[in-house]
């Protein structure tokens, strides 16, 4: 990709980290539970397996892990970030910023911006976008945005095959930019196609009116006004990432849009570790910075119930090739290391079996 | 209530961050941080220095815990090791994300944020240190 003629301001990632939990529960084995077909229900979600969170990792947890693998691949001093915004469906506390826990855990307190952002599956890159706008203004020098997720679902409910925990880290910045964020946008309706009441454990959905109403008409019309924003073709992109409830809507809408299935699959990782919610878009990211060179431009469009999706036209750099990626496991690691657990330790790791 | 929501708070630096600290004469590190070093005494107080140490250690012993006590019950059978930290301290922590024949005497192990106990549905969470098997 030619960066002749870039002019943009170079603000976009510095370094990036994830974190998914080791356990894995096979969707034949929670099929078996209700009597149901296995292999065709993972057939038809596109998901053979999820990622299970240990009764001692929580939202707090993993994006703890995930900012500190980030930490570990780059030299920035953690008092030089200036804001840390965490986005979850599953924050432990109601009241009581899961940020708060990050900053202090790598160090980052006491002179720091903090919040903690709800928006379903897209609160994690609508951090991505208040660190890039507070680095544009010069307000810090380096944002942190984390999304990250243990989600459940009732059980028997059919987000039961694809509810998993896991998130990604990235840090913000102008210095040492791995990848330049060139244009980023959102597009935002009221649609009712999930939700959770504050005092409830599990959340509903509006059945078949998640799909095209939701979906695939807030990503599609997100993406196709970044393209137009941006100037660019989806043969342009060498990579492209959409948020993965399952293994087939990414694929769809990718297809829908005129991305094929190359530029996709490296950031597609729902198949092996399920849907991870806040941060499911930004696994798939990481995953494809693993990989990327310089010259790469990367397409990301996440999805958040509720609705509305935010859209990343990203541009590799020189830099990528400083950053110290293998002093952190890289998402194909982290998917490999696995152990499997059966339906009644994975029901008592949820802790599936309480409510009050 | 445990221990309480107030000491927990107090001790954030330790469970987080690994913070302990090293006599200025001597040069041994303390974890958890010591007043004073007990080998150098008086001519050790106000020579303190606080530091942060890697959360890297190896397996000095263990024992797995098959009856766990309040808030650990769900997690039997887990290890329970003591662990020489590169620094040189020896802590007691729980082995996560081990399957228990792989934990043995020498293991080498680093630190991870887990969720160390809550009070109950409605209460604080507790975060800390816990050990797995070292990155390769
Ligand atoms: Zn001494």
């Amino acid at each position: 990709m030619p960066l002749v003629g870039f002019t943009m301001e170079q603000i976009g990632i510095v370094s990036y980290g994830a974190h998914i939990p080791r356990y894995r529960i096979k969707a034949e084995v929670i099929a078996a539970v209700w009597g149901k077909d296995g292999q065709a229900i993972s057939r038809g979600l596109g998901i053979f397996e999820k990622s299970v969170p240990s009764v001692d990792q929580d939202t707090a947890t993993i994006s703890v892990e995930a900012i500190r693998a980030a930490l570990k691949r780059c030299t920035l001093n953690p008092t030089d970030i200036g804001a840390i915004y965490v986005g979850s469906e599953s924050h432990p506390y109601a009241v009581k910023p899961t940020g708060t826990i990050v900053g202090e855990a790598i160090g980052a307190t006491p002179d720091l911006m903090v919040a903690d952002y709800e928006f379903a599956c897209k609160a994690g890159t609508a951090a991505i976008q208040t660190c890039f706008g507070l680095v544009k203004a010069g307000m810090i020098d380096y944002g942190v945005a984390i999304g990250a997720d243990t989600s459940q679902a009732a059980p028997g409910d059919a987000l039961e095959y694809s509810a998993s925990a896991g998130g990604a880290a990235f840090i913000i910045g102008r210095t040492n930019v791995i990848a330049t964020i060139n244009h980023t946008l959102s597009y935002t309706t009221d649609t009712p196609d999930f939700w959770r009441r504050a005092e409830m454990k599990y959340p509903s959905h509006g059945g078949r009116f998640t799909g095209e109403p939701a979906y695939f008409k807030h990503i599609t019309n997100c993406a196709t006004n970044l393209m137009t924003k941006a100037g660019t073709k989806p043969q342009d992109y060498t990579y492209a990432i959409f948020h993965q409830p399952n293994g087939k809507f990414p694929v769809n809408v990718a297809k829908k849009l005129g991305f094929t299935i190359d530029q996709v699959k490296q950031g597609l990782m729902v198949p092996y570790i399920g849907n991870t919610y806040s941060g499911a878009s930004m696994i798939g990211l990481a995953s494809v910075l693993d990989v990327a060179k310089p010259g790469d431009r990367i397409f990301m469009t996440s999805y958040g119930s509720g609705a509305g999706s935010d859209g990343f036209d990203m541009t590799v750099t020189n830099n990528i090739t400083r950053l110290s990626r293998q002093k952190a496991p890289t998402i194909a690691q982290l998917v490999a290391d696995k152990e499997y657990v059966d339906y009644g330790t994975y029901a008592k790791m949820t802790n599936l079996l309480f409510w009050e | 209530m445990k221990a309480g929501v107030a000491r927990f708070w107090r001790e954030i630096p330790q469970r987080y961050n690994f913070i302990g600290n090293k006599c200025g004469t001597c040069e041994r590190v303390f974890f958890p941080p010591r007043e004073s070093c007990p080998y150098c005494r008086r001519k050790s107080i106000g020579n303190m220095k606080e530091i942060k140490l890697a959360g890297k250690g190896e397996v000095v012993t263990y024992t797995v815990i098959h009856v766990g006590p309040e808030d650990f019950e769900e997690q039997t059978p887990y290890p329970i090791a003591i662990i020489k930290l590169e620094e040189g301290p020896q802590i007691t922590a729980q082995i996560v994300d081990c399957p228990l024949d792989e934990v043995k005497i020498g293991l080498k192990v680093e630190s991870t944020f887990r969720k160390i106990q809550q009070d109950g549905h409605t209460g604080a969470i507790y975060y800390g240190y816990k050990f797995k098997k070292q990155r390769q």
